[in-house]
């Protein structure tokens, strides 16, 4: 990746970010910062506070302490219609797809473009069509969650958020839930919205992934950001030893 | 034991074996009976049923939003509501209301006071259709509170990623509630509710302790009329069979939802 596209504005901010669910902390004292069209891949071992980090950019969680700026807009100030607005500029996939089983996959992306966006039924569907084709899957339009496999159902979901048009795009974990032969095609999804030059936060455990498409890997561990770096930083010369220890063990596992 | 002693209660089993067959199953009686059990105490049946299911729902909707919500203040009065109504039995809560709502109504016709009058010419069924709010107002309550429950249990068992995907996606939680939790909540409370209907659908009998007049009556109330004018038990075993032709289908009904949620096809 080139670092040039990588431009000065800052998207998303955090400073001094804590987040505990009872006494349990799992964020603590986060700083971290994401540039528009920036790729920036999060690691780190489960339990670590990456798709915590991840989930209050978007106020799935409520942060504990501190303050994110997302797109401009401090979020904790935020009331719940500047919330709702923020959330269609900042698309979300979860590791667990999370499409609409009772809807067609088309109707899983019009769903937003009708009720938030408030377009009309025939822009909202062929704007649909063409996410839907951006991911591969137009021919699967009429067909059920249920009966698409795992690849297809995160590649709609994919889709399902790109209609929305967003800033900024974060993925929790995306691929963990798919079958080995099934991952290929949704990080073939990922690689070209990031050559696309969108601005994304990409938790994940595929290090491959991140080492050939991110501009930028952050290593957080216990709830903090213990290192970061370019791809080559983090992987081949890491300077933490809690850095160090987990690369080798997620890289030498075969 | 004498032969004689003997003959004579064989004679008395007798007696009483073939008079269990006048007395419960006359052929006579029964086609006294039909058709005005159909045409009356079926078909009031039925209307009972079907405004206290509609009722209940619509109100058992609302008790399970609220009993739902994030908010102490509004889910706490809804869960009390619930246990208070489900606390007490139906009977009891059906003879309050019967004794209590004619208050409200004269002669059967609506009789909201004044400013309220234009309340008197919203109800659909008739100018003496009033005969029907008493007995309805307190199966919807019951039926609404249990559905209440039933709702509740439905929209918690839709998995906590649907409303964050669609909150993610900038929707806000009334839509959520309306376009992705709900129709999948009722996809899976589908079987429990028609098994709240077929109890509804019993329950209703109780109305008949309420004195509705000729017309409205019920199939208990109908089939107790016609057991105390002919002096035979035939029209309650006649009730029976009319509440069985509906209730088995029902329950036959619930058990294909329950087969076809237990092979996950939602």
């Amino acid at each position: 990746m080139s670092e040039a596209k990588v431009e000065e504005e800052i998207v998303i901010e955090f400073t001094n970010v804590a987040k505990s669910f009872g006494d349990k902390e799992v964020l603590k004292d986060i700083d971290f910062d994401v540039h528009r069209k920036e790729v920036v891949c999060v690691i780190g071992p489960s339990g670590s506070g990456k798709s915590t980090l991840l989930r209050c950019i978007t106020q799935l969680e409520t942060v504990s302490k501190g303050e994110i700026t997302v797109l401009g807009t401090p979020i904790t100030k935020c009331d719940k219609k500047a919330i709702n607005e923020l959330r269609t500029n900042v698309g979300i996939v979860f590791q667990n797809f999370h499409l609409f089983p009772h809807m067609t996959a088309i109707k899983n992306i019009t769903l937003a473009l009708l009720k938030v966006k408030k377009m009309n039924e025939k822009d909202a569907k062929e704007l649909a069509m063409k996410c839907l084709q951006e991911v591969g899957l137009e021919e699967k339009a009429d067909m059920f969650p249920a009966s698409l496999s795992g690849g297809q159902q995160q590649r709609v979901a994919i889709a399902r958020s790109l209609a929305m048009k967003p800033q900024i795009m974060l993925f929790d974990e995306a691929t963990s839930a798919l079958d080995p032969e099934l991952v290929g095609d949704v990080l073939q999804v990922m690689r070209n919205l990031a050559e696309e030059v969108m601005t994304m936060v990409v938790v994940t455990h595929e290090m491959d992934f991140a080492r050939s498409v991110a501009d930028r890997v952050v290593f957080m561990d216990g709830g903090v950001v213990v290192e970061e770096g370019t791809p080559e930083d983090i992987f081949t010369n890491p300077q933490n030893e809690r850095t160090k220890t987990f690369l080798s063990r997620v890289i030498n596992r075969l | 034991m004498s032969a004689h002693q003997l003959f004579s209660s064989l004679h008395i089993a007798n007696g009483g074996l073939s008079g269990i067959g006048d007395e419960f199953f006359s052929g006579r009686i029964f086609n006294k009976v039909f058709p005005e059990i159909f045409i009356e105490g079926a078909k009031n049946t039925i209307i009972f049923t079907a405004i206290a299911f509609t009722g209940g729902l619509i109100f058992g909707l609302g008790l399970a939003l609220l009993r739902t919500s994030k908010k102490k203040y509004l889910r706490w009065p809804a869960a009390s509501f619930i246990d208070f109504i489900r606390g007490l039995p139906l009977l009891l809560i059906m003879i309050v209301i019967g004794l209590g709502f004619p208050i409200l109504f004269k002669d059967y016709q609506l009789n909201f006071p004044g400013p309220l009058d234009f309340l008197n010419t919203m109800w659909p069924f008739g100018r003496d259709g009033t005969k029907y709010i008493p007995g309805a107002l307190a199966l919807s309550l019951v039926a609404g509170a249990y559905m209440a429950e039933t709702i509740r249990a439905g929209i918690e068992s839709v998995p906590k990623g649907q409303m964050e995907a669609a909150r993610s996606l900038g929707m806000t939680n009334s839509q959520t509630m309306r376009k992705v939790i709900l129709p999948q909540a009722f996809r899976t409370i589908v079987g429990p509710l028609t098994n709240e209907l077929a109890l509804l659908f019993k329950d209703t009998s109780l109305v008949s302790v309420l004195g509705v007049e000729v017309g409205g009556r019920e199939l208990t109330k109908f089939a107790r009329d016609s057991t105390n004018q002919l002096a035979n038990t035939t029209p309650l075993i006649a009730a029976g069979i009319c509440y069985l032709i509906i209730t088995i289908p029902l329950l036959q009904l619930v058990q294909y939802f329950e087969r076809r949620s237990k092979a996950g096809t939602r």
